[in-house]
C-alpha cells in the first residue's frame, strides 16, 4: 500500500508573520519557515493539501469547505490594522464529500459548505497564502468543533484517514493552531513581542522538544495538562485530530523549524515526517473513556511482539502476509557542502542528515540500514494485514547494510581497510547475533574481505525507525 | 448640539441568525416558512417602542465581534456588503448596509481611554460587519436609516475570571454613558446576548420545524427565568452581582459583557424593564427585554447627565 500521507505539519493562524513580518524579525523567521514547508510540500509528491484549523469553529457537527473556488478579502476580526488579505482558493470538493460521508457514518451533523462569501478564517487564509499562494495544489478545509472533547476529535482524525483513502491521492496535512494562547491584553509595539508568561513558555518548549522526537501521541497524551497550564490554543484539539488521523503513533521523524512569541502567545511550525505507513486502523472504536484506549494500544503491543517471535511456517498463513514493505518517508540526500557525503547508491535517509561526513581525518557514516536504495524495500521480511512484522531474515538484511556502507564509503572514495569502528544495533539479541555475526565475519576481522578489523559494539534496540532487524553505525579514519 | 445626549432605552437584544431567516427579509438570501414566532413578535413590539423614541443612533455590543486586544469601535462612515454566519452560513447570508456614527465611535474611544481601557478604532474599509450586530440592528430597525455605533466584544478578560470581565465592562459602559452625553444625541443601546446558551449539536432537516424547538435543558429555563425576574423588578444591580455565576451555570452568552456594559451605562436601573419576549433557539434562551430609560427619566435629570 502507498503512503498517502506524505507529510504533517504545524502552524500558527496569527497573521503577523504573513502581514507584518518586516515588524519583527522573529515574525520573519516563522514566515521563513512556512516558505520551508512550502518547498516541502512541493517538492514532496502531496497530491492537494488538507487544513484543520482551530479558528475555524462549529458547534453543529463539522463543516467542510465545499465551494470549488472560494474567494474574498479577509480582514481579521482583531488585526485588522495589520491589512486585508486577498485570496482565493481552489478547493478538493470531492474530497470534502468523501470526508463529510465519513463524518456523517458517525452520526455527526455535517454541512458541506459551498456559499459565496463564507468567511474562512484567518488561520486557513495566512496558511494558504504561505503555502500554496498559486494554488498549484487543491486544498481541502473541515472545521474544529469547539464542543468535541477528546475521544470525538481523535475519532474524527480517523475518520480523516479513511476519507483519505477511499479518495486515493496523496496528501499533505496542515494543522493550523497555537501553542499556549494567553495573548498580551495591553497594546504592544510589534516589535517588543514576548511570550506573555515564562510558565507558557516552559510548557512550549517541553512540548516543542516531545514533537521535535517525532512523538504525536505523547503530546496528545498530555494535551489536556498543557491546555490548564498553559492555556493552549482550543485545547490543542488539532494535536488531537492529527494524532486520531494518523493513528495514534510516534513514528515520525519531528523537526522544529520555528519557535516565536506572538502578541504574547506561543506559534512554532513544526513538520513531522511519518517513518511507518500511516493507514485507517479497522475497528476504530470511538472509545468513551481514555483507559478504554490505553488497554486497546497494550493489545497491540502485545499482539505485535508475539507475531514478531513467529518465526516458521510463513507459507501456511493467511492471505494477508505481506513482503512488501511499507512506504517509507525520507529525505534527499543532499552534500551542504565538500565535508558531507550524500551517497546515490545508498537508501535515501529517513530524516535530515546526510550519508556521512569527513571532520579532520575522521569519516563518521550515518546509522546505515538494509533498505535497497531508491526503493522503501527491505530484504527479508514479512509483514502482516496491519503492516506490523512477522519474520524478518538478519542474514539477509545484514548483507544489505554492508552493501549500503559499501556504497557510502565508495562516493567518499574511502576504502573499506580505512573502517576503524562499528556499532551494531540489533533489535532480537538472543535470536540473531550469532547469524550477524557469522556474516559479519566474512568482511571484517583475520578473514574478512575489507581488509580491517575494527573495534566493535553491539547493542539491542527495542525498535528501529523503519521495520529493520539490523543497523550499523561507521567510523572511518583517513590518516595514515 | 449643546444639549447634552441621552440614552432613551437598553435593550437586550439576542442575535439568533434564525430570526431573520424567519423573517424573509429581502436583505437575506435564504428562504424560510417563517418560525420563532414568540421572539419575533417580541421583537416587533420593541421595534414599535424603540422607533416612536426617534433615536439618533443605535449601539450595539456584539459577541462576534471578538477582540482579544482591548474595546474596538467602527471607524469609518458606511459598510456594505455581505456577512455570512459561519456557523448557520444556510440560514444567514445578508446584504447590508450601514451608516456608522463616527463622531460617537470617536467619542467613545476617547472616553475609554480615560477610564484605562485599551481601545481602537476600525478603519479597514474592506472589514466585514458580524452577522450578531447585523441581526441585532435588523431586529430592532429593519429600514437601517439609523446610524450605528458597534462595539467588539473584548474576550480577554475572560482569560482570568468574570469578575475581571465584568469590572471592564462596567467601566465601557460608564464611558460610554460619557460619550453619549458629550455628543448630545438620543442614544438606544443594544446588548447583543442571548441568555442561556447551551444548544443542541444538530438541527432538525427544516430548520424552522417548530416541533423540534425548545430549551434545551429545565435548569437553563430556570436561571433565565431568575434573572429576568430580576430584571422585571428593577433590581440591576443585583442583576450584575448573580452574573459570573449565572455565566457558569448556563453557559450564558452574556458572558461575552453587552448586558453588563448596557446595564452599567444605563447606571443599574432600578425601573422594572418590559420584557418583550422569551423563548428559545435551537435550546438556547432568549429575550427580548427592554429598559424604557427615556420615560422612566422624565422628570428627572438623565442618568447619563449626572455621571458625565
Amino acid at each position: 500500500m502507498n503512503q498517502l500521507v506524505t507529510g504533517c505539519y504545524i502552524v500558527p493562524g496569527l497573521p503577523h508573520p504573513y502581514l507584518a513580518a518586516n515588524r519583527n524579525p522573529g515574525y520573519r523567521k516563522l514566515a521563513d519557515a512556512f516558505h520551508r514547508i512550502r518547498e516541502e510540500i512541493h517538492q514532496s509528491s502531496a497530491e492537494y493539501i488538507l487544513y484543520f484549523s482551530t479558528q475555524w469553529l462549529t458547534v453543529l457537527g463539522y463543516s467542510f469547505q465545499a465551494d470549488p473556488q472560494p474567494e474574498w478579502v479577509l480582514v481579521d476580526h482583531n488585526w485588522h490594522d495589520l491589512g486585508s488579505i486577498r485570496y482565493k482558493m481552489r478547493v478538493e470538493t470531492e474530497f470534502a464529500a468523501h470526508y463529510a460521508r465519513e463524518v456523517k457514518s458517525m452520526g455527526h451533523t455535517v454541512r458541506e459548505v459551498n456559499y459565496k462569501g463564507f468567511p474562512i478564517d484567518t488561520g486557513t487564509v495566512v496558511a494558504h497564502q504561505f503555502l500554496n499562494p498559486d494554488n498549484r495544489l487543491p486544498e481541502a478545509m473541515v472545521s474544529c468543533n469547539m464542543y468535541a472533547e477528546k475521544q470525538e476529535t481523535l475519532s474524527v482524525g480517523q475518520a480523516g484517514m479513511r476519507a483519505i483513502e477511499a479518495f486515493g491521492k496523496k496528501v499533505a496535512i496542515v494543522v493550523v493552531t497555537g501553542l499556549s494562547s494567553r495573548y498580551h491584553t495591553e497594546d504592544l509595539p510589534l516589535e517588543k513581542d514576548f511570550l506573555s508568561s515564562q510558565k507558557d513558555d516552559e510548557w512550549n518548549r517541553k512540548i516543542l522538544e516531545i514533537l521535535g522526537e517525532g512523538r504525536l501521541e505523547d503530546v496528545s497524551e498530555v494535551a489536556r495538562e498543557y491546555t490548564r497550564q498553559a492555556n493552549a490554543d482550543m485545547g490543542f484539539r488539532a494535536i488531537w485530530w492529527l494524532n486520531g488521523l494518523t493513528g495514534k503513533h510516534n513514528s515520525f521523524v519531528g523537526q522544529v523549524y520555528e519557535y516565536q512569541p506572538l502578541y504574547g502567545t506561543g506559534a512554532a511550525v513544526v513538520s513531522l515526517k511519518p517513518t511507518q505507513l500511516i493507514r485507517s486502523i479497522p475497528g476504530w472504536v470511538n472509545d468513551e473513556a481514555d483507559l478504554v484506549e490505553r488497554m486497546d494500544r497494550e493489545r497491540d503491543r502485545l499482539r505485535s511482539r508475539r507475531a514478531a517471535a513467529v518465526t516458521s511456517d510463513i507459507a501456511s498463513r493467511p492471505a494477508e502476509v505481506s513482503t512488501t514493505s511499507p512506504t517509507i518517508v525520507t529525505f534527499e540526500a543532499k552534500a551542504r557542502d565538500a565535508s558531507e557525503i550524500a551517497a546515490r547508491g545508498a537508501p535515501a535517509p529517513v530524516g535530515p542528515y546526510p550519508h556521512a561526513k569527513r571532520v579532520g581525518d575522521f569519516l563518521f557514516l550515518s546509522g546505515v540500514g538494509p533498505r535497497q536504495p531508491g526503493t522503501s524495500d527491505i530484504p527479508g521480511v514479512s509483514f502482516g494485514a496491519e503492516g506490523e512484522v512477522l519474520h524478518h531474515d538478519v542474514v539477509l538484511q545484514t548483507e544489505a547494510v554492508l552493501k549500503n556502507i559499501k556504497a557510502v564509503l565508495d562516493e567518499a572514495k574511502v576504502s573499506t581497510s580505512k573502517i576503524v569502528d562499528v556499532q551494531v544495533y540489533l533489535t532480537d539479541m538472543k535470536r540473531d547475533f550469532q547469524r550477524f555475526n557469522k556474516v559479519y565475519a566474512q568482511y571484517f576481522g583475520a578473514h574478512g574481505s575489507w581488509g580491517c578489523n575494527p573495534t566493535r559494539t553491539t547493542v539491542e534496540v527495542t525498535a528501529l525507525p523503519t521495520p529493520i532487524c539490523v543497523e550499523l553505525k561507521v567510523t572511518a579514519y583517513l590518516g595514515e | 448640539m449643546s444639549q447634552a445626549g441621552k440614552i432613551i432605552a437598553g435593550v437586550l437584544a439576542p442575535h439568533p441568525p434564525h430570526l431573520v431567516y424567519a423573517s424573509n427579509p429581502p436583505q437575506n438570501e435564504p428562504r424560510s416558512e417563517g418560525g420563532w414566532e414568540v421572539l419575533r413578535w417580541g421583537y416587533e413590539r420593541l421595534q414599535k417602542s424603540i422607533l416612536a423614541k426617534k433615536p439618533d443612533v443605535l449601539l450595539v455590543h456584539s459577541p462576534h465581534w471578538m477582540t482579544t486586544v482591548g474595546h474596538h469601535v467602527l471607524g469609518l462612515p458606511h459598510f456594505k456588503g455581505l456577512s455570512v454566519d459561519p456557523i448557520f452560513p444556510h440560514l444567514f447570508r445578508f446584504q447590508y448596509d450601514l451608516k456608522v456614527d463616527v463622531d460617537l465611535s470617536s467619542l467613545i474611544h476617547e472616553e475609554g481611554r480615560k477610564s484605562g481601557l485599551i481601545m481602537k478604532v476600525m478603519k479597514n474599509p474592506d472589514f466585514r460587519i458580524d452577522y450578531g450586530a447585523i441581526t441585532s440592528c435588523y431586529l430592532t430597525n429593519p429600514a437601517f436609516d439609523i446610524p450605528v455605533v458597534c462595539i467588539s466584544s473584548n474576550n480577554s478578560p475572560y482569560y482570568f475570571s468574570n469578575e475581571v470581565g465584568q469590572q471592564q465592562m462596567e467601566s465601557l459602559g460608564e464611558a460610554t454613558a460619557r460619550a453619549i452625553a458629550r455628543s448630545g444625541k438620543r442614544a438606544v443601546l443594544l446588548a447583543s446576548n442571548s441568555m442561556s446558551h447551551r444548544h443542541f449539536t444538530s438541527e432538525p432537516e427544516i430548520p424552522e420545524d417548530m416541533s423540534k424547538e425548545h430549551i434545551y435543558h429545565h435548569g437553563q429555563y430556570l436561571w433565565d427565568m431568575e434573572m429576568l425576574k430580576l430584571m422585571r423588578a428593577g433590581r440591576s444591580r443585583e442583576l450584575v452581582d448573580c452574573l459570573p455565576e449565572f455565566m457558569d451555570m448556563a453557559l450564558a452568552e452574556v458572558k461575552a459583557g453587552a448586558l453588563t456594559w448596557m446595564l452599567s451605562a444605563l447606571g443599574f436601573p432600578q425601573y422594572p424593564a418590559e420584557v418583550h419576549a422569551y423563548g428559545s433557539v435551537i435550546g438556547t434562551g432568549n429575550a427580548v427585554v427592554e429598559w424604557d430609560h427615556w420615560t422612566h427619566a422624565q422628570g428627572e435629570v438623565a442618568t447619563s447627565e449626572v455621571r458625565s
